[in-house]
């Protein structure tokens, strides 16, 4: 209220710097002094979001140097000796090293090849279809199941796969024997992936709907002045009119490679599926909150980020040589 | 089968001169076009039973008489035996359900606000065309999405922050996500330019804008961050298992994990008899499922397009 009554006499000098850059010649600290003054209320109002992200999100990465150090909770972030890539080394060298990466890219791999394309085919077939009503109840119930909870989601997967569930009497029916299918690693793969698909298929395609609605209809006439069949509309206009925002959509899910499906892994797994379901984030999970080894766990951790990041940038880069679409 | 009569897009029809079309009755495609398009009806009618089934599955086995669900085998379509809501009465009856109910509605109640409010003042002022430091705070904000620190520095903040055993350790941590930001962002770059401007000759300064005219024009958006910030507190349980060790503070996700996935007999049948309890487990599972699913059940189909409109906003991302 203050300013609505101080404002109008400051406002006639205020008018033209908004917007407007001033001159180049000015001193570099005189354009910042202006330009803070210009932007004092915007500042503050920024606080909190830049407080959040700074305390909750570059503190952890500042913290993650206890990689190279060997942490005490006595000492803190900054007081624990540093200890090189003694961690890193010790990981490369241990046991599990083999199993978590051959877990982690193939579990992923899978989740990809399977789960990526499984929302756009969905996209296309809604598409065909010209019942309002169908289109719309088919729409509302596959997105149902992104907003039950994980823990939900775990839970109805073992009430039909234990040996008194559905999956087992439908196997019954077919000749097959009862299996306890969450206890056999042969099918935690195929679960893991099946019930991912399950879940997302139907709020992953709406983006796609969307990007399929912006196809321009003029070319759809021109193709079909052209005598090109519905499959070769699809092949011709459909998908070079969406490709973009598929190429987008695939280069966010390759920086997530290694980090999905973690939470979803811990609530699926136990010690007699651990030789095919322990992924790194799960170790890490398993050595540094429970076993409390932080410096190594951070160590695995880090390595993970890493290579996450590592992929995000390939994608990223492949993708601008490639097709001229890019995040940035 | 009128359906297999596929009419043209009505807006290739009409085209650029805006006049009504004719009710247009379509010209019969091809014979493998229509083949196609009854596999296609057919396939998406089986993918929606496959997606509704499992909740139909549970819903009709939480009424169904325990004895008798623990004899069957195979499909349920229809409650087997008599109806009974014993499974309800003793759900309904565990105190930790209802002790899990009531942390989560306070994580719900504490953290949907906090959020909300900090999202839109970042999204404020971000979204504002002359402020200088827009690019750099973007990529302060936006680097976050592709790398973090990991699980051991966060879980080590958390404690070293006095939070552990706190409700506010599911919710600090996760005030603001940066996807949300963006989305919201978008929505009120789509607020007229004029409309500021005008305020501004009254004299309104960037609070007075952002109180009295962007979020009131922006309730759809608000909505949708509502719903989807009210979604993610209310089925994150990762945090809560690391942070809370305290059993009277664990969240409805905690106790149902409990429940369903550990399998603990003493969480899930507090408050029901010995002899019962047996024939009751399978039928007390379902039911708990349910009773904790309602809320998002119930509101969903109401809501729906206000969740997807979120993620059509997110899309148009410049």
């Amino acid at each position: 209220m203050r300013g609505m009554v101080r404002r109008p006499s400051r406002f006639a000098e205020e008018i033209p710097t908004v917007g407007i850059k001033p001159p180049p010649s000015t001193k570099l600290s005189t354009r910042l002094k202006t330009g803070l003054l210009r932007d004092k209320e915007l500042l503050i109002m920024l606080v909190p979001v830049v407080t959040y992200f700074f305390i909750f999100h570059y503190i952890p990465m500042y913290g993650a140097t206890i990689a190279f150090r060997n942490y005490s909770p006595a000492r803190g972030f900054a007081g624990s000796p540093w200890v090189g890539f003694t961690h890193f080394a010790r990981f490369f060298r241990s046991v599990y090293f083999e199993r978590l990466m051959v877990n982690t890219i193939y579990l992923n791999v899978l989740a990809l090849v399977f789960g990526f394309p499984a929302p756009i085919i969905l996209a296309l077939l809604l598409n065909e279809v010209k019942t309002k009503w169908f289109k719309n109840s088919v729409q509302t119930i596959t997105y149902l199941p992104h907003f039950i909870s994980l823990v939900v989601i775990i839970g109805l997967l073992r009430e039909f796969t234990i040996t008194s569930g559905l999956v087992n009497d439908i196997r019954v029916m077919l000749g097959f024997r009862r299996i306890p299918m969450l206890q056999l690693p042969e099918y935690f793969r195929t679960l893991y992936v099946t019930s991912e698909i399950w879940q997302t298929i139907g709020w992953n395609s709406i983006i796609y709907l969307a990007a399929l609605s912006g196809v321009d209809p003029e070319l759809y006439e021109a193709a079909k002045i052209d005598g090109a069949s519905r499959w070769k509309q699809t092949l011709h206009v459909t998908l070079p009119g969406i490709q973009s925002t598929i190429i987008i959509l695939l280069i966010l899910r390759m920086g997530r490679m290694f980090t999905i499906g973690f939470e979803k892994i811990i609530l699926m797994y136990n010690p007699s599926t651990y030789s095919v379901a322990d992924v790194i984030s799960t170790f890490v999970y398993r050595s540094g909150l429970l076993e409390m080894n932080f410096s190594f766990s951070t160590a695995v951790g880090l390595f993970n980020s890493v290579l996450n990041f590592a992929m995000l940038l390939l994608a990223n880069r492949l993708s601008k040589r490639y097709s001229e679409t890019s995040l940035w | 089968m009128s359906t297999l009569l596929i009419p043209f897009r009505k807006r290739g029809l009409s085209g650029n001169t805006g006049t009504v079309p004719p009710k247009f009755k379509g010209i019969k495609e091809s014979r493998g076009y229509r083949t196609f398009q009854f596999f296609n009806y057919l396939g998406l009618g089986l993918l929606a039973f496959l997606t509704l089934y499992p909740m139909w599955h549970v819903l009709i086995g939480s009424i169904s008489d325990g004895r008798a669900l623990m004899r069957h085998s195979g499909f349920l379509l229809l409650p087997i035996g008599e109806i009974s809501f014993r499974a309800y009465e003793s759900v309904l009856n565990n105190p930790n359900i209802a002790m899990g109910y009531r942390n989560t509605l306070y994580i719900l109640s504490v953290g949907i606000p906090l959020q909300v409010f900090v999202t839109s003042l970042g999204a404020y002022v971000l979204s504002r065309k002359t402020f200088g430091l827009k690019n750099p705070v973007m990529f302060f904000i936006t680097f976050t999405m592709f790398f973090q620190g990991g699980m051991i520095p966060m879980f080590l903040l958390v404690r070293d922050l006095g939070l552990m055993n706190n409700l506010l350790s599911v919710v600090l941590p996760f005030t603001v996500n940066a996807f949300n930001l963006i989305i919201m962002r978008t929505s009120f770059q789509a607020v007229p330019e004029s409309l500021e401007e005008s305020a501004r000759m009254d004299g309104a300064n960037h609070f007075t804008i952002y109180a009295r005219i962007v979020m009131p024009l922006s309730k759809a958006v608000i909505a949708v961050m509502v719903l989807y910030y009210g979604v993610g507190l209310w089925n994150g349980w990762f945090w809560a298992s690391v942070f809370i060790r305290n059993r009277s503070l664990f969240p409805l996700q905690l106790i149902l994990r409990e429940i369903l996935i550990i399998q603990d007999l003493a969480s899930m049948t507090q408050g029901v008899s010995g002899d019962e309890m047996i024939s009751l487990t399978e039928a007390i599972r379902y039911a708990t499922i349910i009773v904790s699913t309602l809320p998002i059940l119930t509101v969903y189909p109401f809501l729906q397009k206000y969740f997807a409109s979120g993620v059509m906003i997110g899309a148009i991302k410049g």
